[in-house]
């Protein structure tokens, strides 16, 4: 990889998110407007003084989407999409553009509305084709991670089935100590390991929720940041990897890593100067979007040994008092799953923890946060990988 | 001399129990079980199905034309041979026609087949048929859907063509209006006595006079009527023995319409013996006859999949709600989902030979195998240097696979595996005619043409795995 990095050049300074969930009475322009004018709130400026927006959202065609409910004057709003990473995408555009000096100050703001289309699960236009591509579901493509990972490190599947529970159970439990989270409680064992079957072994516990929600981030150059805030977060990574979907044509791939994640962490690593990441960071925002690829990304983030994260899940290692504690804030699994705005809803957890002020779920004393975002399938996805700290 | 060079016949997966439907109506239901096409079968697939069989081991090169048989085309406007052709990837250069409008057009597609190769032109002729009846209807139990193909040319015939008759007459006795699901019927007497026996008898004497050859010796007797009593009316008339006569599969299939002669055709020619005579009777809106003589090469032909292992390779437990539904007769909820895309004409046929023929391309460069086709290699990066490479028949394994619980399907759950071909190249495909529960990692899969879906009014076929069968 060759991606010179903006290492300490670049600070998030502002940041707002709206509760995830199901907003039956807010449109997608209120929830944007909601989220910008949090950040705004955050950040201390107004409108006038962001210079340009970076927009995520999926299939709105245009900037038009954001300058039209903000009443924008005149400045660029560049819409950008990814697959499910595409808040991250917004926040790396937007890091670029004010390392170069192009701008002072600027947004990237995520935002999906999914509960709007009456139908369940995510919908996707699809451009016109021959039909030949399978009809799978979301949840179907990701359980292929499960049986080849259980049988390849000699996991019992029942045993599996209780170490995919136990991801479940840990993001529920954080999420139950986040008031902006979609489900806000609890969730036993037993209810996650007997939930209706979806695409086996995956139950719908297993699943990330659908949901509405909209965040953002107001970014400056580190030079800038403490004229905006006294606590500041600074970029010290950002890769982001698309793969040449070689999972679904080769034989080599084996549905137990994402060859994009290990090339991104690689990449961001080195960005950031970690020797030692499993040591170093003290928090990671995982795309948990199902709980085999949280256990599959321990591995390929180097959180654990190759067929060692099975272990460690069931240890506790992962959890918020673990030695590494991994979606803090509940994860898409009991935050939420709006698309555009996920990217940028692990970039809040972020900025929340290393300020301190994450409430009852705060992280002792964290210096190094690593927010992780995926787009795709296994064996063809896109992944985006960060680095924070203070 | 021309005649039948080889053969294939087809008998779906699935079969209804004929009690089954008699439970669920309060009605006698009857003895055995019917031959049903999956949800994801038309006649078109099913077609292809026996074509492969019938073409295994030949292939398609040397075919100058292609007649289809139905009485259910897939598309009413617009030539469903089309379809088959391109699965069966055949030439450029081939005619391919249907041929429909009652179940005797499947005898007439083989003799039309036989014409084109006497005139020099080696012809498959493909014979398919769903067979759809009113419930409480003596149609819809009696039916069965099959199909059957046959390669007719002059080199390396197992049957050669002694003599052809055909008898037209205008008389109404099974039609049905276009855009009309069931077929109308006569009363039973009127076509019996005034059209099948009389019909059937008198196709039999001149196909005996024209070819000189007399009944009795005649080692084997398709009589194909859509009513089977006529068969023991005329068997008696004509004095033919109970040996002569070629069993119907009625308990085991159904009468299965265009594909019946075919179907039972394929059941003589896999019993006969070098010299014997095979007559094959077919009557509906008129009658046809052929009169064929197995050659020494029968002895050492052996057809690809025997009638037999078909018929035994089933899965027998479906519902008659299930059945239904397949067919369309019963409406259900539909899901929370967005209607499928229709698929696109320019892409279509931008990607024919994959859509439809299951061609991958292999790297000239480095050797990887790709599905679909790909223009720069996933291995080496070579841009350009592929060249096509065919999968249809090439050996598969299962090498991990997932049980989609919310995917819609006529059939929940959805399978989908990822399939590794022996050789290289690996496809994601859905399963079909399988058992959801009894699918594992490293199970073999064979490729079969299916009818994914209907969108807009544009069938979806491309290619899904099976359990091999």
């Amino acid at each position: 990889m060759a991606s010179n990095g903006i290492c300490d050049r670049v600070a998030i300074v502002g940041m707002g998110c709206t509760y995830f969930g199901e907003h039956w009475d807010k449109s997608l322009e209120d929830l944007l407007i909601e989220a910008a004018n949090e950040a705004y709130l955050s950040a201390g400026v107004d409108g006038d003084r962001i210079d340009a927006y970076w927009l995520g959202t999926m299939g709105r065609l245009s900037g038009l989407t954001l300058s039209e409910p903000l009443k924008i004057n005149y400045k660029p709003v560049s819409h950008v999409e990814n697959f499910c990473a595409t808040g991250s995408e917004a926040l790396r555009n937007a890091a670029y553009a004010v390392a170069s000096g192009a701008y002072d100050c600027v947004m990237a703001i995520g935002v999906e509305k999914l509960k709007d289309s009456g139908f369940s699960g995510l919908v996707v236009q699809n451009p016109p084709s021959d039909g030949s591509s399978p009809a799978m579901t979301a949840p179907a493509q990701f359980s292929m991670l499960a049986p080849d990972y259980f049988e390849k490190y000699g996991v019992d599947p029942e045993v599996g089935k209780e170490v995919l529970s136990r991801i479940a159970y840990k993001n529920h439990c954080n999420g139950a100590k986040n008031p902006k989270a979609q489900f806000r409680k609890e969730v036993p064992m037993d209810a996650i390991m007997c939930s209706p079957r979806v695409a086996d072994p995956l139950g719908i516990m297993d699943c990330s929720g659908v949901s509405d929600g909209s965040a953002a981030a107001v970014v400056v150059r580190a030079e800038d940041a403490h004229k905006y805030t006294d606590n500041p977060i600074f970029i010290k990574a950002l890769s982001f990897v698309a793969g040449p979907a070689a999972g679904p044509l080769s034989q080599d791939y084996d549905f137990t890593t994402f060859p994009e994640v290990v090339a991104s962490a690689k990449d961001a690593y080195q960005q950031a100067g970690l020797k030692n990441p499993m040591e170093e960071i003290s928090m990671a925002e995982v795309h948990d979007c199902f709980t085999p690829t949280e256990l599959v990304l321990y591995e390929d983030l180097g959180f654990a040994e190759r067929g060692g994260a099975w272990r460690e899940v069931l240890d506790g290692a992962f959890d918020l008092d673990g030695r590494l504690p991994v979606n803090p804030d509940g994860g898409l699994k009991s935050f939420g799953h709006p698309i555009g705005a996920s990217g940028l809803r692990m970039m809040f957890e972020m900025w929340l923890q290393l300020r301190g002020e994450a409430g009852e779920r705060q992280i002792k004393d964290p210096k190094i946060g690593l927010t992780h975002n995926l787009g795709g399938a296994p064996g063809r996805c896109v992944s985006f990988v960060s680095v924070v700290g203070r | 001399m021309s005649g039948i060079v080889s053969y294939g016949v087809y008998v779906p997966f699935n079969r209804l129990q004929r009690a089954v439907v008699g439970q669920a109506l309060g009605s006698r239901g009857g003895k055995g079980e019917r031959a049903v096409a999956s949800y994801d079968e038309d006649t078109v697939t099913m077609a292809v199905e026996a074509s492969r069989y019938c073409l295994a081991g030949i292939g398609g090169s040397s075919i100058g034309s292609l007649y289809f048989a139905t009485t259910r085309p897939p598309y009413q406007e617009k030539l469903n041979a089309s379809t088959l052709h391109a699965a069966l990837a055949l030439g450029r250069e081939v005619r391919a026609l249907d041929i429909g409008h009652s179940v005797r057009a499947g005898l007439g597609s083989l003799i039309a087949a036989a014409e084109s190769a006497a005139a020099g032109t080696r012809s498959l002729a493909a014979m398919s048929d769903i067979r759809i009846g009113a419930p409480e209807g003596a149609a819809e139990l009696s039916g069965g859907d099959a199909a059957a193909a046959f390669l007719l040319g002059n080199d390396d015939v197992i049957a050669e063509i002694v003599a052809v008759c055909s008898q037209s007459l205008e008389y109404l006795s099974h039609w049905r209006l276009p855009g009309e699901e069931f077929s109308r019927s006569w009363e039973e007497r009127f076509s019996l006595t005034q059209a099948y026996v009389p019909l059937l008898s008198s196709v039999l004497k001149a196909l005996a006079v024209k070819s000189g050859v007399s009944a009795k010796d005649w080692a084997a007797v398709v009589l194909d009527s859509p009513n089977p009593r006529a068969v023991a009316a005329v068997a008696k008339g004509a004095g033919l023995r109970p040996e002569q006569l070629v069993a119907d599969m009625a308990l085991e299939v159904g009468h299965t319409g265009a594909a019946q002669a075919g179907l039972m055709l394929a059941r003589a020619l896999e019993k006969a013996s070098p010299g014997d005579h095979i007559a094959i009777l077919s009557v509906s809106d008129g009658v046809d006859a052929v009169l064929l003589k197995a050659t020494d090469a029968i002895a050492a032909y052996e057809s690809a999949r025997s009638i037999d292992d078909l018929i035994a390779s089933k899965r027998n437990d479906l519902s008659y709600t299930a059945y239904l539904r397949w067919r369309g007769i019963l409406q259900t909820e539909p899901p929370r989902r967005p209607d499928p895309d229709q698929p696109a004409a320019p892409p279509s046929l931008r990607s024919e030979g994959w859509k439809y023929a299951f061609h991958g391309s292999r790297c000239k460069n480095c050797g990887t195998h790709h599905l679909p086709p790909q223009v720069v290699c996933v291995s080496c990066g070579a841009t350009a240097e592929m060249e096509r490479t065919p999968f249809a028949d090439r050996a598969a394994k299962i090498r991990t696979f997932a049980i989609d619980r919310l995917a819609f399907t006529p059939q929940p759950p959805m399978v989908v595996a990822v399939i590794d071909f022996e050789g290289g190249g690996r496809v994601q495909s859905e399963l079909t005619d399988c058992e959801p529960d009894k699918v594992s990692i490293g199970d073999p899969l064979e490729m079969t043409f299916r009818r994914l879906f209907t969108a807009k009014g544009v069938h979806n076929y491309f290619w899904k795995a099976r359990p091999v069968r």
